[in-house]
């Protein structure tokens, strides 16, 4: 496999960058030249081999370097981990169900060993060799939760089943687009989509909510959402919007195509096993618009989803005053040409 | 393909427990392992039944840690459709069979500070494996009152007390002994949740009885797997694939659905999980709606019905599907 790790930042100089490759692969949410909000879930199995969707939990480029960026966030506030006291059960079937994944997937890099309930774990990027008992916390440095995603790309919501309805109720959330775990822990479903606008009225939330209680262990789920962000920052917290919301005025014509980034998220759906809960991991990639428009298809469509956007959904995502800026860079790389459907970069 | 994953399996042990109930113990047949569960979670059994095909479900009663096997307790139905008298007089030691990777409608609230379970018959099962659950994590503060029409036919009855002496209590029926359903609803600690599984009767008491103390709605939780009930056959038809089918008396409307070569969705197979919800584009004649899944407005509208329990008696229908 062979994946080079870069050494690259996520604040201050800002020195994250995507190889060809990792461009490549970049998760492109639009099949078609406009979007809505739907239920646009699919089945999470393999797709295209080295694509993001091909294993459970993908590690990429720029693991090592997310994984320091997250470490810093959690020295600077502690509560973007939460663990209300009846998830831990949950959170050792998520240590067991990516530490299982990773080994399967990477062998070059994780190893799983289990004797019984003796574990040991080898993590190759990150230098960590640690033995312990599964389901006794004392016998690791963190939490099971916190122990397993403070090695794993992406944040994690950690979700209690109750009542028909779904409880945020732990998580790990460091690669935010502005929603705050220490304010939604213990809402519901509904309580913590209540932001979001015109998918309501739609009955979205309903029928998502739906599809989710059903899903079953062995079967995961997948979807796509996205957004926009200015200088390739992970941590977009409402915490610190104080630090980066301002970071939206240094746009100009000049350095948009540089600074203005392409925010997808890749969210998953697992059924857990012993809690019979289930863990929502969000994966955050970051792509900007100079990179985004080297493959002409992209180029085309990105710039008529953006100008055909509903302005609710560009204010919400917090680009409407930068929109102007952001499409008049986009048209020159529209030349009306049609686009190929589907999400594929070369097809 | 709908309904939970499947696994290939070996019956690798047929017990016999008492003149109703026989206990069945499942292994992969290719040597692996099983899938973890959580204690109440049930299996959805294949059978094929002299040509018709059967899916039944069945709680899982071994530990929810025990990968090796999983082990169900079927109680003979002499009056049903046939499914559990398939599994008592034609499933043997070393046969293959299929069954569904576990799903769980019954879980518990990992929150509750106490569980009490109430148990009626065969719906012992899922407390089984729930009290494995709790008893492993060392957090198992619970109590089970088990209700049972005769000593001898009290299933696990006698190893429950021989484990948990201060938690298990039992009642025979024909002692005339009765559980003390008011005494035990009072001075609970806060935090406490109730579970029932059993027949509708007790369901319902024990639930309406909960409520008039002032028991919470989210403190109570229930299992009720609804057999397919036999029924007049009917005809229906499927307006997307465009075939009519005719439902035999035995047969549910999902069966037939599926066996006119419709990959219809499913899970519970037993009224309660939603997945097979249908809409009805035209009817003449009356629903027997015997799910609890749709509300009671829905059930008076005629637009939905849940194809794995429910009937019709009339004379035309037609479903979206």
């Amino acid at each position: 496999m062979g994946i080079e790790f870069n050494k690259e930042t996520y604040r201050g100089d800002y020195t994250f960058t995507n190889s060809p490759t990792a461009i490549k692969r970049f998760p492109f949410p639009f099949d078609k030249d406009s979007y809505m909000y739907a239920v646009n879930m699919e089945p999470h199995t393999p797709v295209r081999e080295g694509s993001v969707y091909y294993n459970s939990f993908d590690v990429d480029e720029h693991y090592v370097s997310e994984m320091a960026d997250r470490a810093m966030v959690l020295d600077e506030d502690p509560l973007r981990c939460q663990s209300l006291p009846h998830m831990e059960l949950a959170g050792w079937d998520l240590l067991e169900l990516i530490m299982a994944a990773k080994a399967k997937d990477y062998p070059d890099l994780f190893k799983l060993t289990c004797d019984g309930d003796k574990w040991h774990w080898v993590n190759k990027p990150l230098g960590i060799d640690e033995t312990f008992t599964f389901m006794d916390a004392s016998t690791l440095p963190y939490g099971p939760m916190e122990y397993i995603t403070r090695q794993t790309q992406g944040d994690f919501c950690l979700l209690d089943q109750r009542e028909e309805n779904l409880w945020m109720d732990a998580g790990m959330i460091t690669t935010q687009a502005d929603w705050s775990l220490d304010f939604d822990i213990g809402m519901n479903f509904f309580e913590w989509h209540a932001p979001v606008p015109l998918a309501h009225e739609k009955g979205i939330f309903i029928r998502a909510l739906k599809f989710l209680l059903n899903i079953q262990q062995g079967a995961p789920a997948r979807r796509l959402n996205w957004t926009m962000t200015v200088n390739p920052l992970l941590d977009t917290s409402p915490e610190n919007y104080h630090k980066w919301g301002i970071q939206k005025t240094t746009l100009t014509p000049e350095n948009v195509g540089s600074k203005q980034y392409l925010r997808v998220e890749l969210q998953s759906f697992f059924r857990l096993p012993r809690s019979n809960g289930m863990v929502f991991p969000i994966r955050c990639y970051l792509i900007k618009l100079e990179d985004l428009v080297t493959y002409p298809k992209w180029a085309r469509r990105f710039h008529r989803v953006i100008r055909d956007l509903p302005v609710e959904l560009a204010t919400y995502k917090g680009f409407i005053d930068n929109r102007p800026m952001i499409l008049d860079y986009l048209a020159q790389f529209d030349d009306g040409a049609e686009t190929s459907p589907g999400v594929w970069p070369e097809d | 393909m709908a309904g939970a994953a499947k696994i290939s399996v070996k019956v690798i042990d047929v017990v016999e427990v008492n003149e109703l109930v026989k206990r069945f113990k499942f292994e992969r047949t290719d040597g692996g392992l099983m899938p973890t569960f959580s204690g109440g979670a049930h299996t959805v059994v294949e059978m094929n039944d002299q040509g018709t095909r059967r899916l039944n479900p069945y709680s899982l009663m071994s530990s929810p840690t025990d990968r090796s096997a999983y082990t169900i307790s079927v109680r003979r139905d002499d009056e049903g459709r046939g499914g559990s008298l398939y599994l008592h007089n034609h499933v043997k030691p070393g046969m293959e069979m299929t069954i569904s990777n576990p799903v769980n409608l019954f879980s518990l609230d990992l929150r509750a500070r106490k569980h009490i379970f109430f148990a009626g018959g065969i719906g012992i099962t899922p407390f089984l494996s729930q009290i494995k659950q709790l008893s492993a994590a060392n957090n198992g503060h619970f109590e089970l009152h088990y209700a049972v029409r005769t000593a001898s036919l009290g299933s696990y009855a006698d190893e429950l007390l021989e484990h948990f002496p201060n938690n298990v209590d039992v009642y025979h029926d024909d002692k005339d002994q009765q559980i003390p359903l008011d005494k035990l609803l009072e001075g609970q600690p806060l935090g406490t949740h109730i579970y029932v599984c059993g027949p509708k009767g007790m369901i319902n008491w024990i639930l309406s009885g909960a409520r008039k103390a002032g028991w919470p709605e989210q403190a109570l939780h229930y299992e009720e797997f609804l057999a397919p009930e036999p029924g007049k056959a009917f005809d229906v038809e499927l307006a997307v694939t465009g075939k009519t089918i005719h439902v035999k008396e035995q047969q549910s409307l999902l069966e037939a659905i599926e066996a006119a070569g419709v990959d219809a969705p499913y899970l519970c197979r037993g009224g309660a999980c939603g997945m097979c919800e249908t809409q009805v584009i035209r009817s003449e004649g009356d629903f027997i709606h015997n799910d609890h899944w749709l509300t009671d407005e829905e059930h008076a509208s005629g637009e939905k019905i849940m194809p794995c329990v429910s009937r019709f008696d009339g004379k035309s229908l037609v479903l979206d599907r």
